[in-house]
């Protein structure tokens, strides 16, 4: 017997809105994220990421008010990210309801900021956002929505990542992000491998079986989903009966 | 109308606790001083962190005696994640610490391997079906009673009566609830476990 695995609503925000892009550009406006968030909290999301694109833009995480609204009738875990860069940012954030918070360019230029954050709230208050892409032989980690480089290699920064304790990883591929084609199976059966903390898939789901390739075949801890929930080309209660069926274990709903 | 009062300590996120029983429609107050615990009618200690710390944040505040006493004369208490863990003898997290010792118990790490010798992920993180005994904590839990965990330490009850509910994470054996009298301790955040936490909460308020 398995542990449940968690299907996750990500919500990329900009602005008062929640949109959706390729390759985490080329964004269009959905609609009023808090509207999107219930609906997924009513139907059994078990999580939702939302995510500030413009946040670096601006210098900060600008998602306090819609994250403030959201937990007055959403009680599952919230995550935020985008534009956190200082303890500060994390207590404010926590204050307005998140549950945790998401960190990559300030961990990148910092990575004893995750232990900080670890230490004084709680590994399980840590996720390290990543933003993958493809290189020649394995993928480097980028920023700034997948337009800056940092140089770095994916596998040595998830072990840099877990040493400074961090409580999870969000894997996103900035290849695969917004195309439908599937996760980059690969790059999260690699990392997901290689620590002990749960990795959350992130970029490319299109269809049910891409659920079930990234659970059992690339051992993902948990699964992100936008656009396929955002367009209803899906809805989660269609993705969990198909787990059921599929054998992949979830929380029961009702 | 029962007021409901959250023990402020310095290390957790007690928003989200008083916005879901601001949801449930009773009053909240937000208390850190001894004689605030002394008359309160009931008591949330929640938590998130290090055992450490958060024994040392009640200590420092001279919380622990007015908490135990709170206990004592059968005052409803809910203990939440760290806060459930505190109520047990003493924790192996970061070195033998002891306390708050309602419960005869210890807290010690999840094994990172399972009982068929397979490697698990720590954190524990995720929802998981609890398995409980009749309670009136418990009205309206059925057998699809999920609850949303995170932690990385996990209850050991030295007396079996002392257990509630448990969990199983692959396939080891989590306590998920804790129990002496009207002192309640539970494992997993009723605050964001979606309908079936908030219920337990209301039941926890109508104590």
């Amino acid at each position: 017997m398995t542990s449940n695995i968690r299907l996750i609503a990500r919500l990329d925000i900009k602005g008062p809105n929640l949109i959706k892009g390729i390759h985490l550009e080329g964004l269009r406006i959905i609609g009023d994220p808090n509207v999107y968030a219930r609906k997924y909290y009513d139907s059994g999301i078990d999580e939702i990421i939302y995510m500030d694109t413009v946040a670096s833009l601006y210098g900060r995480n600008n998602l306090s008010d819609i994250v403030k609204k959201t937990v007055k009738d959403v009680y599952v875990p919230i995550t935020v990210g985008g534009g956190i860069r200082s303890i500060d940012d994390v207590k404010f954030l926590l204050r307005c309801g998140a549950e945790k918070v998401a960190i990559n360019t300030a961990a990148t230029k910092n990575p004893e900021l995750i232990k900080e954050v670890s230490r004084k709230f709680g590994s399980q208050c840590m996720v390290l956002s990543i933003e993958a892409k493809r290189k020649d032989n394995g993928w480097e980690v980028y920023t700034e929505n997948g337009r800056q480089k940092t140089g770095l290699d994916v596998m040595d920064w998830v072990k840099i990542g877990e040493e400074n304790e961090a409580g999870e990883i969000l894997l996103t591929s900035v290849d695969n992000e917004g195309t439908k084609k599937g996760f980059d199976f690969e790059l999260i059966k690699k990392v997901s491998e290689s620590v002990s903390i749960p990795v959350i898939a992130s970029g490319g789901m299109g269809e049910h079986e891409h659920l079930n390739k990234v659970v059992n075949e690339s051992s993902a801890d948990a699964v992100a989903m936008a656009d396929i929930l955002h367009y209803e080309r899906s809805s989660i209660e269609d993705i969990r009966r198909y787990c059921i069926k599929n054998n992949i274990n979830v929380r029961e709903y009702e | 109308m029962n007021k409901i009062s959250i023990i402020d300590y310095g290390l957790c996120n007690l928003y989200n606790v008083s916005n879901a029983l601001d949801y449930l429609k009773v009053k909240v107050e937000i208390i850190e001083k001894p004689e605030d615990v002394t008359n309160a009618t009931h008591l949330i200690l929640p938590g998130v962190g290090a055992f450490k710390n958060g024994m040392r944040g009640l200590k420092i505040r001279n919380l622990i005696e007015p908490i135990k006493e709170h206990i004592d004369k059968d005052k409803p208490f809910l203990g939440i994640c760290l806060g459930m863990q505190m109520m047990l003898s003493k924790s192996y997290e970061f070195g033998e610490i002891s306390g708050l010792d309602i419960i005869d118990g210890e807290v010690v790490k999840i094994p990172q391997i399972n009982n068929t010798g397979e490697a698990h992920k720590i954190p524990h993180i995720g929802w998981n079906k609890i398995i409980y005994k009749e309670d009136k904590l418990m009205n309206g839990q059925n057998n699809k009673s999920s609850m949303y965990f995170v932690h990385s330490y996990k209850a050991e009850c030295k007396n079996e009566e002392s257990v509630l509910a448990h969990t199983l994470y692959n396939d080891v054996k989590i306590t998920a609830i804790i129990k002496s009298k009207n002192a309640y301790g539970c494992q997993f955040h009723p605050e964001k476990s979606g309908n079936y936490g908030l219920r337990l909460l209301n039941e926890f308020i109508k104590l």
